[in-house]
C-alpha cells in the first residue's frame, strides 16, 4: 500500500521534468489540436450519425461524431414516459410479448441495413437480449416500427446481424434451452437442451420482418456472429462457447475445452432447403408487433409455428471451425476473405481464410465431427494467428485499408494490426476496460474509416463523480494516420454495447419533418377543429382533441364521472417542423404523451376522485404556451351531470346572447 | 498494479498535484481552441424569394393571380376542406379575432397575391412584410407554416371569396 501511495507522486514529478508542459498520463493522452478536430461550431453539423445501443436502458442513443453530442434517445424495448412510448394506447402493443406487456429489455447490438454490403441508411435493427426480440427502427422517422419476438430462444445475444443485402437478420440464442417451453430437469441438459438460430426474412421494400426458418443446433451458447460478404456472402459465421454443454458454474465448466467453434452456415442452402419444405414445422407461439405510420398505431399479432432445420440432418449445411477458448467476436473483413475469431481467454488470435475454408471443405480436411457435423482441421482453415495481441480480445473492426482494430478488455486497449501480415502496428490505452469498438462502416464492405470509438465498460474517474452510479465512458480516436490518437471522451446514456456510425449524408436529407395531416388515418383523429368532440360509450369517454398554438379543443369538458375510462385522443394540427405539443393531466397514473405535427396519440385516464382537473400542453410551443390548457370536471359515479364540451365559450355571455 | 489504485487520491497526494498543476498552468498558458470557425450554418434560402415589385402583393412566389367570375365551385369545395383541417383552429369566418384575425372581408382588404404569399411563405412574410408584421404585433402568435401548396392556397382563396359574398 505504501508503494502505491508514493509511486504516483513520483511519476507525476518525473513526467513534468521530462516533458515540461506536456505531462504524460491518462488525462493528457489527447494532444495538440485534438479539441479543434472534434469541435463542431454552433450551427454546424456532425459528419456522422452514431447509432448506439443503450444496453440496460433498452433504448438507442443517437450521437453526432466527432463531437460526441447526444442528439436523441430513441425508445425501443423500454417504456419512455418522456414521450409516452409504451404508455400511449397506440404504442402499448409494441411491447407486447407471449409473456404479456414487457416494459424493459437489454439492448446490445445494432445492425444498420446494407445494400451490396454498404450502408444504405434505411433501417437500424436492434436486439432484446433478455426477452428475445428483434426490433426495426426506421431511419427516416427515427421511430421503432416493428418488434418481432423470437421463439425457442433463451436470450437473444447473437443478434441482430445481417446478410450483405439485408436479406436476413439473424437471431441466435445465447443460452440453449429445451424447445417449446418444455418442463424437464436441468440435469437433462445434454438430452433436452438445444440451440436455436432464427433467420428473419426482411421485405426489401417495407423492411417488414418474418421468421423464415430456424436452425436447430447442439446445446451450445451462441455469442456473436457476422454475415459473409463478397466471396463469402452466402455464409454466416457464429461464435459458440460452452461446447462442453455445461449447465452450472459456466465460468469453469464452459471453459475446459482448448477450442470451441466458429459455426459456418451456408444460409443460401438453408434457404433452399426451407423453400423445398425440408425439415419440420414445429408448434410455437410468438408475437409480431408493427407500428403503422398512417394510423399512428401499433398492432400486435400472435403467430404460430416455425420451420426447423436440424443441422445434424443436412450435409453441407454447416461446418465447425475450431477456435481457441470461448470465442466472443467473430468478424468478417471488408473483402469477405478473413474471419477473425476473438478467443477471450486465448493468448493468440486466429484469422481464418475463406479460400482455405472452401478448399478444406472440398478436400474433406476434417479433424472429426460433432453430432455428425464436420469439424474442419484448424490449421487447414487458418490464415494465421496474431501473436501476443493483448489480453482478452473481444471485437474487431476494419478501416478498409487492410488494417484491423481489436478491443482488448483485460488489457484495456485497442490494438491495430495488419490483416495480411498479422503484425501488430499500434496500440492505445482505453479508459477503462473496453467492450465493443466501432469504426464508421467498420463491419461493411466499405468502411468510412477516420475514427474508431471505444465503448468502455468501466468509467471510474473519467468524469466529475456522480455518486456510486456513473455515466458510461466512450472515447473517440483518430485512425487516419499510422498511429491512433485519442481525441475525445464523451459520456453515454445506458450502457452501450455495439454501435454503428454512418455518414450523415446517408440519412440527413431523407429525415421526415412532420406527418401530413391529410394522410392521418387514425380512427380517433380530429383532422380539424370542427371535428373536435366528446363521445360517451358506456363507461368509455372518447375525447377527440386538437392541439395547435396555443389552445386545446375542447378545453372545457363536463359530464365525466368517477370510474369512467377517459381516452384523450390528441391530434396535433400543426404542419411545420419541430412543433410538437404535449398533453398531461393531473393524477394520470401512466405518463404524458408528445404528439408530433400531424400525429394523433392517446392517453388513457381513469379519474378516481371528483373534482375539476386541469390538463395542459407540456412542450413549450409558443409565447402563449402557458395558456395552452383546459379543465375537465369529474362528477360522482351515477351522477347526472350532462356531457358537454367547448372552447372559447363563456357561459354568462352565451346565456345573454340567447 | 491497477490504474484505479493509482488514481484513487489521498489528501497529501492531491495537494501535491494541485500545486504542480498550478505551476504548469501558470507556466504554459495554453492557447484558446485552435478552431475559431464561426461560419454560420447554411440556411435554407429557398423560401426567401425576391420581393415582389408591388409591395401590396407581399413577398413570395405568387406574383400574379387571375380571378374568375363566376367562382370556381371545385376550388371552393377543396378550399373549405383545407380550411377546416388546417386553418379553422385559429381563423373564424366572421370578423372575430381568435388566435388570428377573422376572415370576413379579407379579400377586400388584401390583394389575392398577398393572401397566397402569406399562406405559403409565412415565415418570410412575418419577418419582412410590414402588413404581416402589424398583424403579428396585434395577435402575438406567429402564424404557423401549415405547409400549404400554392395550388391549395389558391383553393383557399376561392373559399375566402365565397365567404366574402362573391358569386
Amino acid at each position: 500500500m505504501k508503494t502505491t501511495f508514493r509511486l504516483p507522486v513520483t511519476l507525476i514529478v518525473c513526467g513534468l521534468v521530462a516533458v515540461g508542459c506536456k505531462p504524460k498520463g491518462p488525462g493528457d493522452m489527447a494532444m495538440g489540436d485534438a479539441a479543434s478536430r472534434v469541435y463542431v461550431a454552433p450551427g454546424q453539423y456532425d459528419e456522422f450519425y452514431n447509432i448506439v445501443s443503450g444496453g440496460f436502458n433498452g433504448q438507442i442513443g443517437v450521437y453526432g461524431i466527432p463531437s460526441g453530442r447526444l442528439l436523441k434517445i430513441l425508445p425501443v424495448f423500454s417504456v419512455s414516459p418522456e414521450n409516452g412510448w409504451g404508455y400511449s394506447e397506440e404504442t402499448k402493443p409494441m411491447l407486447n410479448t407471449t409473456h404479456g406487456f414487457v416494459p424493459w429489455d437489454d439492448l446490445h447490438h445494432i445492425a444498420l441495413s446494407t445494400t451490396n454490403g454498404e450502408h444504405d441508411g434505411r433501417w437500424a435493427f436492434a436486439n432484446a437480449n433478455n426477452t428475445p426480440r428483434v426490433a426495426r427502427v426506421n431511419l427516416r422517422t427515427f421511430k421503432t416500427e416493428e418488434i418481432l419476438e423470437i421463439p425457442n430462444s433463451g436470450g437473444n445475444h447473437s443478434s441482430p446481424f445481417i446478410t450483405e443485402n439485408t436479406e436476413y437478420v439473424i437471431a441466435g440464442t445465447r443460452f440453449s434451452i429445451p424447445m417449446d417451453n418444455k418442463d424437464v430437469p436441468i440435469s437433462s441438459y445434454k438430452d433436452n437442451f438445444k440451440g436455436s438460430i432464427s433467420f428473419i426474412k426482411v421485405d426489401p421494400q417495407s423492411g417488414e420482418m418474418s421468421i423464415a426458418f430456424q436452425l436447430r443446433t447442439p446445446g451450445f451458447n451462441f455469442d456473436l456472429s457476422r454475415g459473409g460478404k463478397g466471396p463469402s456472402r452466402d455464409w454466416f459465421f457464429f461464435s459458440c462457447y460452452n461446447t462442453e454443454l455445461a449447465y452450472t458454474l459456466l465460468e469453469i465448466n464452459a471453459s475446459k475445452n482448448d477450442k470451441d467453434f466458429i459455426m459456418a452456415v451456408n444460409w443460401r442452402k438453408a434457404e433452399e432447403l426451407a423453400s423445398q419444405g425440408q425439415g419440420r414445422l414445429e408448434n410455437v407461439e410468438y408475437v409480431h408487433n408493427v407500428y403503422d405510420e398512417r394510423t399512428h398505431t401499433a398492432t400486435s399479432t400472435v403467430k404460430k409455428g416455425v420451420r426447423v432445420l436440424d443441422i445434424t440432418e443436412f450435409p453441407e449445411l454447416v461446418y465447425f471451425i475450431p477456435c481457441p477458448k470461448s470465442p466472443h467476436g467473430c468478424d468478417v473483413d471488408p473483402t469477405g476473405e478473413y474471419i477473425v475469431g476473438s478467443g477471450k481467454l486465448a493468448a493468440t488470435m486466429p484469422v481464418f481464410s475463406f479460400t482455405k475454408f472452401q478448399n478444406a471443405i472440398a478436400s474433406k480436411d476434417f479433424e472429426g465431427d460433432f453430432s455428425g457435423v464436420p469439424v474442419l482441421r484448424y490449421e487447414a482453415v487458418l490464415h494465421g494467428e496474431v501473436q501476443k495481441p493483448g489480453l482478452g480480445p473481444l471485437h474487431t473492426e476494419f478501416d478498409g485499408r487492410g488494417n484491423a482494430y481489436t478491443s482488448m478488455f483485460v488489457s484495456s486497449e485497442i490494438v491495430k494490426w495488419n490483416l495480411e501480415t498479422l503484425e501488430v502496428l499500434d496500440r492505445v490505452p482505453t479508459y477503462y476496460s473496453i467492450g465493443h469498438l466501432s469504426i464508421p462502416g467498420g463491419p461493411t464492405a466499405k468502411p468510412h474509416g477516420k475514427y474508431v470509438i471505444a465503448y468502455n465498460k468501466i468509467t471510474k474517474d473519467r468524469y466529475l463523480p456522480t455518486g456510486p452510479e456513473l455515466a458510461q465512458s466512450a472515447q473517440l480516436y483518430d485512425i487516419s494516420g499510422d498511429k491512433m490518437q485519442l481525441l475525445l471522451d464523451f459520456p453515454t446514456a445506458g450502457e452501450p454495447h455495439y454501435a454503428e456510425a454512418l455518414p450523415a449524408s446517408l440519412i440527413r436529407d431523407n429525415v421526415e419533418k412532420f406527418y401530413r395531416i391529410e394522410d392521418n388515418e387514425h380512427p380517433y383523429a380530429a383532422k380539424g377543429e370542427g371535428q373536435a368532440r366528446v363521445e360517451r360509450n358506456g363507461k368509455d369517454v372518447h375525447v377527440y382533441m386538437t392541439a395547435i398554438r396555443s389552445h386545446l379543443t375542447p378545453d372545457n369538458i363536463e359530464g365525466v364521472r368517477v370510474g369512467d375510462q377517459v381516452y384523450f385522443h390528441v391530434t396535433n394540427l400543426e404542419q411545420d417542423w419541430d412543433v410538437p405539443h404535449g398533453f398531461a393531466i393531473k393524477g394520470a397514473t401512466n405518463a404524458e404523451i408528445l404528439i408530433m405535427p400531424g400525429e394523433t396519440q392517446t392517453l388513457k385516464w381513469v379519474p378516481d376522485k371528483t373534482g375539476v382537473y386541469p390538463f395542459y400542453c407540456t412542450d413549450f410551443c409558443s409565447a402563449l404556451h402557458q395558456e395552452m390548457s383546459g379543465y375537465i370536471r369529474v362528477s360522482p359515479a351515477n351522477s347526472n351531470t350532462p356531457l358537454k364540451f367547448s372552447t372559447g365559450v363563456i357561459e354568462g355571455e352565451a346565456a345573454a346572447a340567447q | 498494479m491497477d490504474k484505479t489504485t493509482l488514481l484513487s487520491g489521498t489528501g497529501i497526494r492531491a495537494g501535491v498535484m494541485v500545486l504542480l498543476l498550478a505551476v504548469w498552468v501558470a507556466a504554459c498558458k495554453p492557447d484558446r481552441p485552435a478552431s475559431q470557425s464561426t461560419t454560420p450554418a447554411g440556411r435554407d434560402a429557398s423560401s426567401a424569394v425576391a420581393e415582389n415589385a408591388d409591395p401590396s402583393k407581399g413577398i413570395g412566389q405568387v406574383q400574379h393571380v387571375t380571378l374568375n367570375t363566376p367562382l370556381e365551385q371545385d376550388r371552393i369545395k377543396r378550399g373549405q376542406a383545407i380550411y377546416e383541417m388546417k386553418c379553422q383552429a385559429c381563423h373564424r369566418l366572421d370578423e372575430t379575432r381568435v388566435v388570428g384575425p377573422g376572415w370576413a372581408g379579407v379579400t377586400k382588404r388584401r390583394k389575392p397575391e398577398w393572401i397566397m404569399n402569406m399562406i405559403t411563405n409565412v415565415d418570410v412574410m412575418l419577418d419582412q412584410d410590414p402588413e404581416a408584421q402589424k398583424l403579428l404585433e396585434l395577435c402575438l402568435t406567429r402564424m404557423p407554416n401549415q405547409n400549404v401548396s400554392i395550388g391549395d392556397a389558391r383553393d383557399i382563396l376561392e373559399f375566402m371569396r365565397k365567404n366574402d359574398g362573391e358569386e
